[in-house]
């Protein structure tokens, strides 16, 4: 008898223990094949806005609209970010410049810093906090509230009136940012400069562009495409496949930051390895 | 005779002198998401000229009809004919121009609220009448807000207006392209009882004035018994009964009945 109590409570563990694993097994199988489809959208997503950026009937005007908005309401917070960003590294880079004798590099340091790497990523990481969850949200709360549905019913293409244009002006905006930061930059640095010396800003300039060479500056410019690319696209792929209700608008904001962010991280980390190899 | 009853016999003789063409013929519709299915072997007629009011509960699947209609959604099986052309089977060019002559009512309203109610306006007629010049552009928008009873509102952001409003000139906007069908969701839902009343009667008013022929989704029994010519109800995706506001009016079917309680 006992031994038959044995036998069925083993049968009934390797029945639980079978049970356990289908679970786990389509449990899995339902990740790997979401996973899937979520590439899949992606790439549909892309092509369905490369086919419409080279389409008829360009929405020109709210490309403008969307530059400006891009490009014009975030000079002032760049601008800000920019010169804090020259200043700190000035401040924080002295002492260690002053311990070497090497005072007279901290312009040209300060400057190819700021040109090469640390104004495009961190414009770039500003961009993607305030473009792309500004896209997020936007695009996300009228698919909630179905305005884009009523557009496609008013027989226009939301892909190329809402998601091409933003795409397109965060690829060309992003650029320019990223220049009007640098400059912000150089000021602040010289400002940061002047804290504990004087130096004009004719000799601050002659000390750090004796550095610095074109392709210091060119690769950053390049990059800076990619990175407006990148947070176009994640910004509008967030807000345009958001969900229906109305915590999905802040799911989707949330998500656009965060991915756009990395985004621009992994592609700063692809650049500087072309680069390295191109230079 | 009040006013609402006066432009309903009107509105009713033009239609019955109207041919009894149909305008959209849905046939054995099917439509489900994951294991559930919405629509089960749906059919209905909509005749020219006609307010055709689907009545049913949340959840029954009235407004995945109207949208499989205009293609926002697919359906898994069944066909939509509309103008004698297969919804389905349309191409993209083919599929706007179908579009132009359908007007969308959303249930929220819909307007773009980075657009001023001018700009809302304005943004179908741009797209889908280009040979208009800003004159007649401005004429047509004055003209449509003047019908909605809204001629004021036209530099108001869309967070500016009240509930009715936002109905008002959303249907300023689906009119305002001169669209041949009409599809209603949910068109006084939200508002109180003489903001949807007013609603009521300016379905009534479009369908006079621009002759068109509307599906007009509703659980208000009040709109309906305004604006209807024929009722339709939709009961766990499938047709539970056609007829007249007085079949549905003098039918003893408890669910019937739940609604003209």
């Amino acid at each position: 008898m006992k031994k038959v109590n044995t036998i069925i409570k083993i049968k009934d563990f390797s029945k639980g223990q079978s049970k356990k694993l289908k679970a786990t097994v389509i449990a899995k199988t339902e990740k790997a094949s979401n996973f899937l489809t979520d590439v899949a959208d992606v790439f549909l997503f892309m092509t369905q806005i490369v086919k419409e950026t080279f389409s008829r009937n360009f929405e020109f005007r709210e490309f403008l609209n969307q530059c400006y908005q891009i490009g014009y309401k975030t000079l002032p917070l760049i601008a800000v970010t920019g010169t804090i960003m020259g200043l700190v590294l000035t401040i924080q880079s002295r002492p260690i410049l002053v311990d070497f004798g090497a005072v007279t590099m901290l312009p040209g340091m300060v400057v190819i810093s700021l040109l090469r790497e640390i104004g495009p990523v961190i414009t770039a990481l500003i961009c993607a906090g305030k473009i792309g969850s500004g896209m997020g949200a936007e695009l996300g709360s009228m698919k909630v509230s179905e305005q884009i549905d009523a557009m496609e019913v008013s027989s226009t293409n939301p892909i190329r009136f809402l998601v091409v244009t933003r795409v397109l002006a965060a690829t060309i905006m992003i650029p320019l940012l990223v220049l009007y930061a640098d400059v912000f930059g150089i000021l602040g640095s010289w400002a940061g400069v002047n804290i504990k010396g004087e130096v004009t800003l004719v000799l601050f300039f002659s000390q750090a562009f004796s550095h610095v060479e074109f392709f210091d500056f060119l690769p950053a410019v390049v990059k800076s495409f990619f990175f407006g690319t990148v947070i176009g696209f994640v910004g509008c792929y967030k807000g345009y496949n958001a969900g229906r209700g109305t915590e999905s608008v802040g799911v989707a904001a949330n998500s656009a930051v965060v991915q756009a962010s990395l985004m621009v991280i992994i592609v700063d980390l692809i650049a500087v390895q072309i680069i390295d190899m191109l230079l | 005779m009040t006013n609402t009853e006066q432009i309903k016999v009107a509105t009713k003789a033009s239609s019955a002198s109207a041919s009894r063409e149909v305008v959209i013929e849905i046939d054995n519709l099917q439509i489900s998401f994951g294991n559930l299915e919405v629509l089960k072997n749906t059919s209905l007629k909509l005749f020219n000229g006609e307010n055709l009011v689907l009545l049913g509960k949340s959840g029954s699947g009235k407004s995945v009809l109207i949208k499989c209609i205009v293609r926002l959604m697919q359906q898994d099986s069944g066909t939509i004919q509309v103008f004698n052309k297969n919804v389905a089977t349309l191409n993209r060019i083919e599929l706007s121009e179908l579009r132009e002559k359908i007007g969308f009512l959303f249930q929220s309203g819909a307007l773009y609220d980075s657009m001023t109610v001018k700009q809302n306006l304005e943004f179908p007629l741009r797209r889908l009448k280009k040979n208009l010049t800003e004159q007649q552009i401005k004429e047509k928008v004055g003209e449509v807000l003047e019908n909605v009873g809204l001629a004021d509102a036209l530099d108001k952001m869309p967070s500016e207006l009240s509930g009715g409003m936002r109905k008002r000139i959303s249907l300023a906007r689906t009119i305002i392209v001169d669209p041949m069908i009409m599809l209603y969701d949910e068109p006084t839902t939200g508002l109180d009882p003489v903001t949807s009343h007013e609603i009521s009667n300016l379905i009534l008013d479009v369908q006079k004035k621009y002759k068109t022929s509307s599906i007009i989704i509703t659980h208000d029994i009040k709109c309906a018994l305004i604006t209807a010519d024929r009722l339709l109800m939709l009961n766990d995706g499938e047709i539970y009964k056609e007829g007249t506001i007085k079949d549905f009016e003098t039918s003893s079917d408890p669910l019937i009945q739940s609604f003209f309680v």
